[in-house]
């Protein structure tokens, strides 16, 4: 059987199940892809060994019946994610040769399920960019392109290596995490679905850290529907992580019905972006049609303090990421500097800090130590805290009125080239300004690829649904999909 | 606000990261170009409002107070990049 890499996570599971496919041929498929995808830089680190024995043994448990659903299933791991015994290195110079001596709590509970790590996979520097050129290990590249161009387009960022990965049928699906945006642009850049899950869904233990009060993790996948199984999955309470909140975790899949008759859905006005495309435009008045077609009620909403989510993001994901990246000292793992005669320790840690971290990754550390230092802590620091209360106000205040979910374009454009030339780090930033208010707000959102610009390049639209309700929201994302039919896929050129 | 070369050179001794002279004016040029978009934050009405804590409102949880791990000094050195006699080895701090 050939194309196997091509299957959706629920196609192989029932195939798995009805045990028309093996996990090994499925890992086998996926494996061969990957070997001959060296141009989309998507795959860092290759466990072909390890992924060989877990198929194995999720083969054996599929002999026995009642194995998950996850079981057998190929994925990438994002590289931020430790795995145990695997090179783990979050991109950055920093962790070179960093192999953890545990494993997360999201990728041990996807290996608990029987799914397969076929390896990991590229992304910005700890996470901290939205094209993924600051990765360590060179970009990873959209494989999209536009019309018969060769350009090189970026996947987007932070989880470029997953969207491009999955996109390119090199795994069924990929964990991403996403701080400001990094599941749902790269994924509305690649034409395929990622969700990021309400603050404290799925358990940061495991996960390097970037900026604690918005780091979530989340799947990647080809459909909604797979979203919903793999999700699932990855959600847990965790007492290793004291924010992982003790809910049951819900079977999501059973809530894709596809009816959002009755349903609200919001449309914030504050959305509507000064040169925004016209082509995102008509998408998110398209979007708005096929979701008022499947029944729902559409409302204009207003949420005042949306300008102000990417600014308060950067000086609160700085901050945050200057405490936590403090750890990188030389000390217990990863790089450390040769040092010269009469160094001290002060030398060893600034020279290690130096050479491990990539430009940004410092421009941020040292953007975070500006605004939490002495004298400024409160002109920065604290506003940007207080207008983070009034940004999550906002959506509290309409979901009070009644909606069920909100629907915005998921990026200000399609894919754009590697390697543009900007002096200007701000401009990079705004391509997060749909995506970032929802991990200031820790609520549930959802980009779903749903149309094509004329380049032929894939746009997504973002769903943002009410916290814990993400088996609503993914129902939502279900007709929407259903309603778009999104089928279109890159043309193979790596 | 605007920052100097002097400022610039200050946090990145406060960050510990060595940044040399030469590179200071540039790297105070992307500050102030950052600081001058997050300066937008004071525009908002923030009267009265308290400063987010927490972003699902919760209790922490509390953890019996008991040993949960240990024993594993190999793991924890595993990945030190000098490592010695079971410590992690450091230029001398004290003279």
């Amino acid at each position: 059987m050939s194309d196997l890499n091509t299957f959706t996570i629920a196609e192989a599971r029932d195939k798995l199940r009805a045990k028309e496919v093996t996990s090994l041929e499925l890992t086998e498929a996926c494996l061969n892809a990957i070997e001959g995808a060296d141009a989309l830089g998507a795959f860092v680190h290759h466990t072909p060994d390890l992924a060989r024995d877990q198929a194995k043994a999720a083969d054996a448990r599929l002999l026995e019946g009642d194995a998950p659903n996850m079981c057998g299933i190929p994925l990438g791991i994002k590289d931020l994610f430790c795995t145990k015994g695997v090179p783990s290195q979050a991109a950055s110079g920093i962790l070179n040769g960093f192999k953890p001596e545990y494993e997360s709590t999201v990728s041990q509970n996807l290996f608990d399920a029987g799914a397969v790590m076929l390896g990991k996979l590229n992304m910005d520097e700890f996470a901290m960019g939205s094209s993924n050129e600051t990765s360590v290990y060179g970009n990873a590249v959209n494989p999209w392109r536009r019309g018969n161009e060769d350009t090189a387009l970026t996947p987007g960022g932070s989880s470029g290596g997953s969207a491009s990965a999955v996109a390119a049928d090199l795994c069924l699906g990929a964990t991403g995490t996403d701080t400001g945006g990094s599941i749902r642009q790269p994924a509305a850049f690649v034409g395929i679905t990622g969700i990021k899950p309400t603050y404290g869904r799925c358990s940061r233990w495991g996960i390097v850290a970037f900026a604690s009060s918005l780091d979530q993790a989340g799947p990647m996948t080809k459909t909604v529907r797979d979203a919903a199984i793999m999700l699932e999955t990855m959600c847990s309470h965790d007492p290793k992580d004291s924010t992982s909140t003790d809910l049951p975790v819900p079977d999501f899949e059973s809530m894709l019905t596809g009816d959002i008759r009755g349903k609200t859905i919001g449309i914030p006005k504050e959305y509507r972006m000064d040169g925004m495309p016209d082509e995102i435009e008509a998408l998110w008045a398209e979007g708005k049609e096929m979701l008022a077609d499947a029944g729902a009620k559409i409302a204009d909403i207003s949420l005042p303090h949306t300008k102000y989510a990417l600014p308060a993001y950067y000086v609160i994901a700085p901050a945050e990421a200057s405490s936590n990246l403090a750890r990188y000292d030389g000390v217990r793992y990863g790089h450390r500097a040769k040092i010269a005669q009469g160094d001290g320790i002060t030398e060893m840690y600034e020279k290690t800090r130096a050479e491990g971290f990539g430009a940004e990754v410092k421009r941020r550390v040292m953007i975070g130590t500006y605004v939490l230092s002495a004298g400024f802590y409160d002109a920065y620091y604290n506003r940007a805290r207080k207008v983070r209360a009034l940004i999550k106000k906002d959506f509290e205040d309409v979901f009070a009125q009644g909606v069920d979910a909100i629907l915005t374009p998921a990026t200000p454009s399609a894919a754009f080239e590697l390697g543009r030339e900007t002096s200007d780090p701000v401009e990079m930033y705004l391509n997060d300004v749909f995506t970032v208010t929802v991990n200031l707000a820790g609520l549930p959102g959802i980009a779903v690829p749903t149309g094509l610009d004329k380049q032929g390049l894939p746009l997504g639209l973002q769903l943002i649904g009410r916290p814990w309700e993400e088996g609503d929201l993914l129902n939502t994302a279900y007709a929407l999909e259903q309603a778009a039919g999104f089928v279109a896929k890159p043309g193979k050129w790596w | 606000m605007s920052i100097d070369t002097a400022t610039a050179a200050k946090v990145a001794k406060l960050a510990r990261i060595r940044v040399e002279e030469d590179e200071l004016p540039a790297l105070a040029q992307e500050f102030n170009t950052i600081l001058g978009f997050i300066e937008q934050l004071n525009e908002v009405d923030v009267e009265g409002i308290e400063p987010m804590v927490s972003v699902t409102p919760m209790r922490l949880k509390r953890r019996d107070d008991v040993v949960t791990d240990g024993n594993q000094q190999d793991k924890v050195l595993a990945n030190a990049p000098d490592a010695r006699e079971g410590f992690f080895a450091v230029p001398k701090v004290v003279e």
